[in-house]
């Protein structure tokens, strides 16, 4: 037998969100959405645990897992940062804004400080086109973000 | 349905409603180029994610090209399938495909059989005129498989064939865009995932990214090394299916020129895993007699339904997925690892030579055969009972490297002791042709009686899922046969949840049995080859003088100096076998908040 073992409490979050949704394996992305809402991000134990409330395979939710960008299999930050790369923030210089969040943090799109304080991703349109480019950080949001107000943006955070 | 009509390519047509412009147009005899779809004509398995864009036509009315795979046609369409939009188009999508495509066809395993090599030359393409970027995924060599995905062009052939036929569940696609492709969860190993063996998606790969472990260097090594002797067993399926590699017609029985090769080859003794299929059916059908008459004596222990346990690639289902009925298949092993615990005890003493210097090679229709004999229980000392298991199309390789004209060589018969063997034998590579087997030998020793009639017809046919009645005496056995493991899924589940009552049940985990196995010549989607290859099985079944494996002389001889009685310790130790639970177990542990 192979084990894989997870915190007894995350377990029955799983248990439990799998069971709200009846067990429906049309349900994985839904399913999903709630895992990562409630344990911030779908290790692979965590998949593994999915797939078998689900009666579905590891590689089918890994599948489903790696297609949207929107699921991540890294834990997140404390403060996770997240730079809208749509159409209208991207013509109005968020690709800066990315460079410099990257030079002040040290990690590339997708990675988490090593303190585990912050975590970048970048995401496509907020809806906020008109605070074009747009800097969310948890709930908080940012207009107009120039990279000369990435540092005190950090700031607030330390 | 009703009837409807179309043009394709100026030829009036009348169709059944609801018929693809892919197979109207094959009932008119164009042949419309295709690359993902995929389909296994009557026996239920088709894929069809209109993904890639080569069977595309045109059609009347409608601006944009249409993929014949996934359109259907409708009353008065009007198709044409060779424009010179549709040819300049289809090129397009090929050169794309390519134009990422590792161009090592001189030196790549499927250079030859290549699905998209043969579609290049057949559209022409002499030059792409896109260059695209190159993935680099490593390399994943399993014990029996070799994932080779930058070869991958996401025709996810194989994605189905592990999904909905097998139920295996070992890949998915994943990722999306560029970085797409087929892989197992978390894009580990597939010897981490519950990957079975089976080979049915190299079976199904139109390309190279997808092929069996070649061992055809390590034989060529111990044939050459004065110290070794080397046998060969060839197991029931690969006898019809060898020809096709040397252009023979499909169904051809190559019995006596496949000895005459392995002759040529150099190997020091020619037998035959038939003689270890008449010895599985005295193991396994007394088991299974001593399992009924238990029953019927009233014992509530036994386990029952038995299950056959010759496919290595249903064993590795049953322990991924069936765990709670660990238990319950005969513990008989396979004739490949009967044959080889027998030619490494009685037939090395025989010729006097030490366990060490034996090489056993098998010849097998099946690439989770090769995982097979790499099992620990099948090792003494760390020395395998067979030590290689290589495919019908590894064999044919062998034999065109070594300047061996097949088609000139003479019939020969195998070498004895381990080479003969009764028409019980070669049905083994056919669905239903174990349980046969076992009924053949069983009736006569349950009822004391000569079997008169030895053809069990309600036993033979390719349907996934089938259901027979065997009188014994005044005693019905009630049989189950699946083939796929999707479908042995169905009957196992059925079995757990109390809804039959089957004395046995044979599974193969290939459709249509080993005939259809992952290591055979690749039939590209062609089901008549298939079942031209299970009609040979039985020709050579009726071609034997003896069909019941406990009239075979060598059978009885080997009882008598060696082994003593079937199913007794000695023939327990060397050719019985357990199972293991591979499952996987979510266990939760202690919160690290609350230490």
């Amino acid at each position: 037998m192979a084990y894989i073992k997870l915190v007894e409490s995350s377990l029955k979050t799983i248990k439990d969100i799998c069971a709200s949704f009846g067990y429906r394996k049309g349900d994985l992305i839904n399913v999903l959405h709630k895992v990562q809402g409630a344990l911030g991000y779908l290790s692979a134990e965590t998949q593994e645990a999915v797939a078998k409330e689900l009666g579905i395979s590891a590689a089918t939710v890994y599948g489903v897992v790696s297609f949207y960008s929107f699921f991540t299999m890294k834990p997140k930050g404390n403060h996770p940062i997240s730079i809208c790369m749509g159409t209208a923030c991207y013509v109005r210089g968020a690709e800066k804004v990315v460079n410099e969040f990257k030079k002040q943090l040290g990690v590339e799109i997708g990675e988490t400080t090593e303190d585990g304080v912050f975590s970048l991703t970048c995401l496509r349109c907020v809806g906020a086109c008109g605070l074009a480019p747009v800097v969310t950080v948890g709930e908080k949001v940012y207009g107009h973000v120039v990279p000369d107000g990435v540092e005190g943006i950090l700031n607030e955070y330390k | 349905m009703g009837k409807i009509k179309v043009t394709i390519d100026y030829k009036p047509l009348e169709i059944e409603e609801g018929t693809t412009v892919l197979h109207a147009a094959r009932q008119a005899g164009i042949g419309i180029p295709t690359l993902c779809y995929f389909q296994l004509h009557d026996m239920g398995i088709e894929n069809n994610p209109g993904g890639c864009r080569i069977c595309v036509v045109e059609i009347e009315g409608r601006r944009n090209l249409a993929p014949a795979c996934v359109t259907v046609c409708t009353d008065g369409m009007v198709i044409k399938t060779n424009t010179i939009r549709v040819l300049n188009s289809r090129r397009t999508v090929l050169e794309l495909i390519l134009s990422n495509h590792p161009a090592d066809c001189l030196i790549c395993a499927k250079s030859g059989n290549c699905e998209l090599q043969t579609l290049a030359h057949r559209l022409g393409v002499r030059q792409i005129a896109y260059q695209g970027e190159q993935s680099h995924f490593r390399e994943d060599r399993s014990p029996s498989i070799i994932r080779d995905i930058d070869k991958c062009i996401m025709c996810r052939r194989c994605e189905m064939m592990c999904n909905e036929v097998q139920t295996v569940g070992a890949l998915s696609a994943i990722n999306r865009g560029f970085d797409s492709v087929v892989a197992p969860a978390f894009e580990q190993d597939l010897i981490k995932s519950p990957c079975t063996y089976c080979g049915q998606c190299v079976a199904v790969c139109p390309t190279g990214a997808l092929t069996e472990i070649d061992h055809t260097p390590e034989i060529l090594r111990a044939l050459a090394d004065p110290t070794k002797t080397v046998v060969v067993q060839t197991a029931p399926a690969v006898r019809v299916a060898l020809g096709e590699e040397f252009g023979m017609p499909v169904g051809t029985i190559v019995t006596g020129k496949m000895a005459a090769s392995l002759r040529r080859l150099g190997f020091d003794y020619v037998f035959d895993t038939d003689f270890a299929a008449d010895l599985t059916i005295m193991e396994e059908g007394t088991e299974l007699l001593g399992r009924i008459s238990a029953f019927l004596a009233g014992d509530k222990d036994v386990k029952l339904p038995i299950l056959t346990s010759c496919c290595p690639g249903w064993v590795n289902f049953l322990e991924y997925n069936f765990p709670n009925m660990k238990d319950v298949p005969s513990t008989a092993k396979s004739p490949q690892q009967m044959f080889g615990a027998i030619a490494k005890t009685y037939f090395a003493d025989k010729i006097n030579v030490k366990r060490e210097d034996l090489i056993v090679v098998s010849v097998m229709p099946c690439l989770a055969k090769k995982y097979e004999c790499q099992r620990d229980e099948f090792k003494v000392d760390n020395d395998p009972d067979v030590n290689y298991s290589i495919s019908t199309r590894e064999l044919a390789a062998l034999i065109k490297q070594a300047n061996i004209s097949f088609h000139e060589l003479p019939d020969e018969d195998f070498d004895n002791p381990l080479g003969e063997s009764s028409g019980a034998a070669p049905i083994f590579g056919v669905t239903g042709g174990v349980i046969e087997a076992a009924m053949r030998t069983a009736y006569e020793l349950f009822t004391g009686q000569k079997l008169e009639k030895v053809d069990f017809i309600e036993l033979r046919g390719l349907e996934g899922v089938r259901k027979a009645t065997i009188k014994m005496g005044d005693q019905d056995i009630h049989i189950g046969i699946a083939n796929g493991l999707g479908n042995a899924r169905k009957l196992l589940e059925m079995v757990n949840k109390g809804e039959a009552d089957f004395h046995a049940i044979e599974i193969m985990a290939c459709p249509a049995g080993c005939i259809g196995g992952g290591g055979q010549p690749l039939h590209h989607g062609d089901s008549s080859i298939i079942k031209k290859r299970a009609a040979a099985i039985y020709e050579e079944d009726r071609n034997k003088p003896i069909r019941k494996s406990h009239e075979n002389s060598y059978i009885i001889k080997l009882y008598e100096e060696f082994l003593g009685k079937p199913c007794n310790e000695k023939a327990h130790h060397l050719l019985h076998t357990h199972y293991f639970d591979k499952s996987t177990v979510i266990e939760g542990t202690v919160d690290v908040e609350n230490n």
